[in-house]
């Protein structure tokens, strides 16, 4: 066992007999090593966090032909730096009225929230924090301690913006978090574990999931995009109607940390539609060299997905909160469970055939082109509907 | 004591301690975030038993779906969210009264139980947990019943809310 | 210490403590010097007129309720998607007769229109 083939294990152990040379015993030892590793493994995400703002200035600056930050260090690589004191620097001011202690625990849980997916996140094998048997679910579930912090921070700032919006995201999230746990079901069911790590090790290098069932991959996109409340769901901090917000309130380093949690979990995101659908750090057998670039492989292919997530924020404009929940309810959550049960049975027919990707792919592809005519023969249905009326209307006049 | 038996009092005061909080709290919407608390906690002592299904469970539906109706209906219903008011009425006495019946009555009955005594079965290895639970809610001769039967009570439930908010509308 | 809940607990301390710490120095490096204008509630410059807490449509408490009722399912999915491919084919059937009847509810609240935002 060395750094260069299995690394955390390596440090694992060699920090543990660090530790146990001290004369700590085994069990203290082994938990004080596993803190010491999260605390490196979460300011690696911190610091990552601080790329990402730059990198997020910068991409979108180049969707609406700017040139972005360009002014400290080479390509303006030092601005989030400027950022971060500024943000420190700038005053603290909690409104009148406030509820002061949930008012400050809110931007504290949200970060929580998004870093605890990071303890699920395999970045190479035998390179990850820890494997739970039940990480979807885990990842539910730290999305709705994000949702709380949501309406925690409306309730406490004492604004009738900060509840609005904080109702609003309550409803975006709940709502969307239907399809995509349908989505998620669907890998569950293709890989036959919850876990993360099982769920790479599924995809063959050639086939990763997203080949089996596309649609699925799609699902998960849309709504993991309504998950993270970024555009066109970005409902919650619309500026235009309700200037930011459950955020409204909140000013220097508590702001930082509601914006940066937002982006972290974006990236996050875009790690699990790499893990989900696109094989995580496989990449044509390249991760068997060393876990080391099996993580570079993850982080990659994370960063490419969430700069679509970022594509697809700047490209298209916000849409209105009756058509938010419609789509969902009225479209996503029924074609989501259509996909499910359909995925169940040519799974379970096929399974051990060397027709089952192929069967998957093309049940699929039925599927989308079926929902594509039902759509069509609706949306002709509406406009018949309305040029009935508008004529009618003319005709009256 | 080990260390896992200290865990366990630290969050079994977690509980505990928030639960007499959701009560005593003059706040509508504090008592909804100290049931937050309380579910949070008992979904840690779920974990340490090793549980994780069922504390994620825990989670996702109390935590992610129950209290937030929970806050919903606080915040739906009041017309003043600070809405504070007295947390005991005239009746208090006889509810201790009858708290403290069933608690000695449990008491009671719990120490002739020898299940206290029992060792923890060893835990399964956790790929198979989720496979046995799977295959244990779809077998006809275990717990195939049960599993269309809540498929049912959920419908049941979402006609019964959906049709008394029709019926308000 | 097979227990991996643990490692995931201290997960959750260390991720309470960075975003304190944020905090902290935010605090210490901060000025502070409130005063009542800077302090009033942000509404676009407009004084605010009423109570900051106001009432909501009971449409967010139906969407809340179909939710829940679908997280439930989900729940009972999960175990089951992952121990699919050991069953036999009836089992399939078996979690598409439980999604349908949790779909016929949803049809349901559609058909009483209370999936209509207003």
């Amino acid at each position: 066992m060395t750094f260069w083939t299995d690394p955390f294990n390596f440090l694992f152990a060699w920090l543990s007999g660090v530790f146990q040379g001290w004369g700590m015993n085994e069990v203290l030892a082994t938990v004080l090593v596993w803190f010491v590793g999260i605390l490196l493994l979460v300011t690696f995400a911190m610091v990552l966090d601080i790329f990402l703002v730059w990198v997020e200035r910068k991409v979108v600056a180049r969707f609406q032909d700017r040139l972005g930050p360009n002014r400290i260090g080479p390509f303006g690589i030092f601005q989030p730096f400027a950022d971060i004191v500024k943000l420190l620097i700038k005053e603290d001011i909690t409104p009148i009225g406030a509820d002061v202690i949930l008012f400050n625990l809110a931007p504290i849980f949200s970060m929580m929230s998004v870093l605890l997916l990071w303890a699920i996140l395999p970045f190479a094998p035998k390179m990850y924090g820890v494997d739970l048997n039940v990480a979807m679910l885990y990842l539910v579930a730290a999305g709705s301690i994000g949702t709380l912090s949501v309406i925690m921070a409306g309730w406490s700032s004492n604004n009738k913006y900060a509840l609005m919006g904080s109702f609003r995201t309550v409803a975006q999230m709940i709502s969307y978090e239907v399809p995509m746990v349908a989505a998620i079901l669907v890998v569950t069911l293709m890989a036959g574990t919850m876990g993360t790590v099982g769920i790479v090790e599924a995809q063959q290098p050639f086939v990763p999931f997203w080949v089996y069932s596309p649609l699925a991959l799609l699902i998960f996109l849309i709504s993991a995009i309504a998950e993270l409340g970024r555009s066109p769901f970005d409902l919650n901090e619309a500026e235009s109607e309700i200037v930011a917000g459950f955020h409204i309130e909140y000013t220097g380093m508590k702001f930082g940390l509601f914006y940066a949690g937002e982006l972290l979990h974006s990236f996050t995101f875009g790690g699990f539609i790499a893990l989900l659908f696109f094989g995580g750090y496989r990449f044509f057998g390249l991760e068997n060299l060393s876990p080391i670039v099996g993580a570079i492989i993850f982080l990659a292919k994370a960063m490419f997905f969430y700069w679509v997530i970022m594509w697809v924020k700047y490209t298209v404009p916000r849409i209105r909160i009756d058509h938010m929940l419609a789509f969902n309810w009225k479209f996503l959550t029924p074609l989501a469970f259509i996909l499910l049960m359909v995925t169940a049975l040519v799974n379970r027919l096929l399974l051990g055939s060397a027709w089952l990707v192929p069967g998957l792919f093309v049940s699929n592809l039925i599927l989308i082109w079926l929902t594509i005519e039902y759509l069509k023969s609706q949306a002709r249905k509406t406009r018949a509907q309305e040029e009935a009326s508008v004529q009618s209307v003319a005709a009256e006049a | 004591m080990n260390a896992s038996q200290v865990l366990f009092l630290v969050f079994a005061a977690l509980t505990l301690g928030s639960a007499l909080m959701v009560v005593t709290t003059k706040k509508m919407i504090h008592a909804a975030f100290w049931l937050i608390a309380t579910l949070f906690g008992v979904a840690a002592l779920y974990a340490l038993l090793n549980a994780g299904f069922i504390a994620m469970v825990q989670l996702v539906v109390y935590v992610g779906a129950i209290a937030i109706l929970f806050i919903f209906a606080v915040m739906l219903t009041r017309k003043d969210l600070r809405d504070s008011a007295k947390s005991l009425n005239a009746n208090w006495g006889w509810a201790a009264l009858f708290s403290a019946l069933m608690f000695g009555g449990f008491a009671i009955l719990l120490r002739q139980w020898d299940g206290f005594g029992m060792k923890e079965a060893g835990a399964l290895p956790a790929t198979d947990m989720i496979t046995k639970l799977g295959t244990a809610l779809v077998t006809p001769t275990q717990y195939l019943l049960p599993f269309e039967v809540a498929s049912v009570l959920l419908l049941a439930a979402l006609i019964g809310a959906v049709y008394v908010a029709a019926t308000n509308k | 210490m097979q227990n991996p809940w643990i490692y995931v607990g201290l997960f959750m301390i260390v991720g309470m403590l960075i975003p304190i710490a944020a905090l902290v120095v935010a605090r210490l490096l901060a000025p502070r010097k409130p005063n009542a204008i800077k302090q009033s509630t942000y509404e676009c410059g407009i004084e605010t007129v009423g109570d900051n807490w106001v009432q909501f449509k009971a449409q967010y408490y139906i969407f809340g309720l179909v939710f829940l009722v679908f997280d439930v399912e989900t729940v009972f999915l999960f175990p089951w998607a992952v121990s699919l491919n050991k069953l036999p084919l009836f089992a399939v059937f078996e979690g598409i007769i439980f999604i349908l009847i949790l779909l016929a509810g949803l049809a349901y609240a559609w058909k009483k229109g209370m999936l209509e935002w207003v």
